[in-house]
């Protein structure tokens, strides 16, 4: 899940005046039909779960093993949560604000783990140590995968926090420890609060990571009733209650957001952070980190190399990896190109207008940050099954999907795109006697393709890791990287899995790359 | 080049009215500064001017011909109306050569080249060409915007608080290069701007606005020297305004008798600036008072005292090198006309 990439409620910097109301219909119209292409999965799992009447549903969300399911995976991520906190917190003040030795060192390692798919981090502990299936290790695996999420916005705002502040209350006769605990973590907490939510999420969205482990989580459940029976209503009921949960967590994220955009103080540059001497705790500082580095990032690969270096003619078969590095480069292409392409009008209009269809359009493209992938596209499955049969199993319908999952990553790249040319560029050129459409074609395209550019690599390659949806939508007999991962894994054929494994790290480790940047 | 004619411009925005029946008539070639407070609408007025908002009435007039008025509303890129924005807005991806070049349409590419040479010539700036906009000063990056906005010889440039950004030292240095550059050209020109001594300096003339509406034009001086009423004069300088008993030509005030333009009897009160009056000796003077404080700006000095009869601390502008301390006594005499004013407004020019 790459959310984190959407800007944190940037207005545009034009002044309000300046926004235009309505947007033309040349960009209304394509935008309208991404909304509509968004909100589709939502309302027809709607439709899908109430169709045998509102008491079947009920019956369904009664039923003790909807019950019990809502406490396995409210428990996981609760648990995830809190240790993606303690991990996330505990290394980012660490790292930018104690005298530990080597902090860049630690920085990078400390995102290192979001080069790994949480799928692919089940896959090296539980094929190394299989006991470890279950709680313990759907817990462990996404905890290492997704602490970063916490340790980015943390460290970030510990940079930001003023030194003036602490030295004042310094001065004002408080200890270091109590000028930790009274100025400077108030201030993390909306930044750790918005990481921990965004790990709730990714948490409840994911399907890969459980099913490895073998652990029962909503996720798991739906596809289970969805391959398992013919009666379709539970997991459609399964698939509603759990996009109630996910859209709560959104709305939440999103209020944690706005918050933490107040918490910034000042203008202007402040001094870098004072970094408090560790002296006699510095041993365990370092064992500290070394035990998470080697957990989340060293670990995985160690097995993996283990894997590869194991595994023999049999279990090595270049041909299928070539087939699937060609299947997963093809769907994400295409996936890539249909999502920017639907994406753009919505950027531009989220970037250049204000008033309400703007921001209905806006917040509908951002429906599928709140939609669990296996839940995208068990919609798509039963509405294609009903009213488009020639599209079931087909590529089109694949790209469907991930233009509804990965609209809101496109969307964001595109809008800070077009703010990187502000309007007042717009306004230079127009005095100087352009009309709008060279307006577009000279200053605001040029200053914007960079930027979508980059938003449609990473949407690329977010696709190609993608693997619930990928999963249940796929034509028959095409695999891609991250379904031959699951396949394999699944019958414990490990060594076989860990070529697979390995090229969704390489190509993981792109989008980690680029966060990290886009953090410093 | 033009001249620009507006008459009785009004925009509102959700019924709260920014213009209210503006009107501004700035003579060919001549740099007319725009003064007022933020919010008082000028910005509003600059861009209806260039095009980039509707008015919902009014007229602006280009040379003669209407841009601006009821069912006309000329494009911008039609206007021939160049622009120098806060931050100069240079297109980040063009090199400064062509963004000089920008707005030069229908030139062989060689006349393209001499006329952007010629620019930044002009502007000071030659042999910057190759350069981006990132690798600009601030102030360099202001008289590049300056040379676009002239490069296609506009009938109208237009200047919005271009000055803002750049810290003091260099404002007053990039204010008379820029001026220079438009007397040079010839052009007509707006300037916008909510700091007084930047509009009196730099401008021909003044117009100094308030909710919308032009309270006062004229040549800087006059503006400063005969503001219509104490609003304005409080906010083109500094202000002491004093009550006064007004008979034949002259007003009884707590510093003296002071000599005021235009007739009026009565009770009232006088307008003087601090500079009109002066630090003597106490023994020699009329009036004296205890001084209350001094402020030290280097080519002059802002004395405050307290007199007899004075509603506050009256203070005087005092060049050279000031002999008092706090708490002893100065004289104080008055030098040059005072301005009549009527009672009540000279209670709010105070507060």
């Amino acid at each position: 899940m790459t959310a984190t990439l959407r800007p944190a409620g940037a207005s545009a910097p034009a002044g309000r005046r300046r926004a235009r109301r309505r947007p033309p219909a040349v960009l209304a119209v394509p935008a309208t039909l991404a909304a509509a292409l968004a909100l589709l999965p939502l309302g027809y799992l709607a439709v899908r779960a109430l169709e045998n009447g509102p008491g079947y549903a009920w019956d369904v969300l009664a039923a003790e093993r909807t019950v019990e399911l809502l406490a396995r995976s409210l428990g996981l991520t609760a648990t995830v949560v809190t240790l993606c906190l303690l991990l996330g917190v505990s290394l980012a003040w660490l790292t930018v604000r104690t005298a530990l030795p080597a902090p860049r060192l630690w920085t990078v390692l400390a995102t290192l783990p979001l080069a790994v798919p949480s799928y692919v981090a089940a896959f090296a502990w539980v094929s190394a140590l299989p006991g470890l299936a279950g709680f313990t290790g759907a817990t462990l695996a996404l905890t290492l995968a997704c602490f970063p999420y916490v340790y980015l916005p943390t460290a970030a705002a510990l940079r930001r926090v003023d030194p003036a502040q602490e030295e004042a209350a310094r001065s004002l006769g408080l200890g270091a420890w109590r000028v930790f605990a009274r100025i400077t973590l108030p201030q993390l907490r909306p930044a750790a609060a918005g990481g921990g939510l965004l790990v709730a999420l990714y948490v409840l969205s994911d399907f890969g990571a459980v099913s490895i482990m073998r652990y029962e989580t909503f996720t798991r459940a739906i596809h289970t009733s969805y391959r398992a029976s013919f009666d379709r209503t539970p997991a459609a009921v399964l698939s509603c209650l759990l996009v109630v949960l996910t859209v709560l967590l959104v709305v939440g994220e999103n209020r944690s957001r706005g918050r933490a955009g107040h918490a910034r103080t000042g203008s202007g540059t402040a001094r870098p952070p004072l970094r408090l001497g560790l002296g006699r705790w510095t041993a365990p500082a370092l064992a500290w980190c070394t035990a998470v580095a080697a957990a989340a990032v060293a670990f995985p690969l160690a097995t993996l190399g283990y894997w590869i270096a194991v595994g023999n003619s049999a279990t090595w078969e270049p041909g299928r990896l070539w087939d699937a590095v060609q299947n997963t480069v093809t769907v994400a292409g295409l996936g890539a190109l249909a999502t920017v392409l639907l994406a753009l009008p919505v950027g531009v209009i989220a970037a250049r207008y204000r008033g309400r269809t703007a921001r209905l359009l806006e917040q509908a493209a951002y429906a599928g940050h709140a939609l669990p992938g296996i839940t995208v596209a068990l919609a798509l499955v039963f509405f294609s099954v009903r009213y488009a049969y020639p599209l079931y199993q087909q590529l089109p319908l694949l790209v469907v999907a991930y233009v509804v999952l990965f609209l809101p990553l496109a969307v964001s790249a595109t809008r800070s795109a077009v703010l990187q040319a502000p309007p007042v560029l717009e306004d230079a050129a127009r005095s100087l006697g352009r009309r709008p459409l060279q307006v577009l074609r000279e200053v605001t395209v040029p200053l914007a393709a960079p930027g979508v550019a980059a938003g449609a690599a990473l949407t690329f390659v977010v696709i190609m890791k993608e693997l619930p949806a990928t999963l249940l939508l796929r034509p028959t007999g095409m695999d891609t990287l991250a379904t031959r991962l699951w396949a394999e894994t699944t019958v414990s054929a490990y060594a076989a899995a860990a070529p697979y494994a390995a090229a969704l790290i390489l190509v993981a480790a792109v989008p980690a790359y680029l966060l990290g940047r886009h953090r410093s | 080049m033009t001249d620009l004619h507006i008459s009785e411009l009004r925009k509102s925005y959700d019924g709260t009215p920014v213009l209210d029946g503006l009107d501004l008539d700035v003579p060919s070639g001549r740099l007319v500064a725009v003064l007022g407070p933020s919010g008082c609408g000028k910005t509003t007025m600059l861009r209806i001017i260039a095009g980039f908002l509707h008015a919902d009435a009014g007229r602006v007039e280009l040379g003669g011909r209407t841009v601006v008025g009821p069912g006309v509303h000329v494009a911008p890129e039609r206007r021939g109306v160049g622009i120098v924005a806060q931050e100069g807005a240079l297109f980040p991806h063009l090199s400064v050569a062509r963004n000089v070049a920008f707005g030069l349409t229908g030139l062989s590419r060689a006349e393209r080249a001499a006329r952007t040479a010629e620019m930044l010539e002009l502007v000071g700036l030659a042999g910057h060409g190759e350069r981006m906009p990132h690798e600009l000063s601030g102030g360099q990056q202001q008289r590049v915007a300056l040379a676009r906005a002239l490069a296609p010889r506009p009938a109208l440039v237009l200047l919005d608080e271009p000055f803002n950004a750049l810290d003091s030292a260099l404002r007053a240095g990039v204010r008379a290069d820029v001026r220079d550059a438009l007397h040079a050209t010839g052009a007509t020109a707006v300037l916008v701007t909510h700091d007084q001594q930047e509009a009196l300096s730099t401008a021909d003339l003044v117009a100094v606005v308030r909710n919308g509406r032009v309270a006062q034009s004229g040549t800087p001086e006059e503006v400063y020297r005969s503001p219509v009423d104490s609003w304005v004069a409080a906010f083109v300088g500094d202000a002491v305004v004093l009550p006064a008993t007004v008979a034949e030509g002259r007003a009884r005030t707590c510093v003296g008798t002071v000599p005021v333009a235009g007739g009026g009897k009565g009770p009232g009160s006088v307008l003087l600036r601090p500079e009109q009056l002066r630090l003597v000796d106490p023994e020699a003077a009329a009036v004296s008072g205890v001084v209350r404080d001094i402020c030290f700006y280097g080519h002059d000095s802002v004395v405050s005292l307290d007199l007899e009869g004075a509603p506050g601390p009256v203070e005087v502008r005092h060049p050279g090198p000031v002999v008092v301390r706090p708490g002893e006594l100065a004289g104080v005499e008055v030098v040059g006309e005072g301005l009549l004013r009527e009672a009540d407004r000279a209670e709010d020019a105070l507060a």
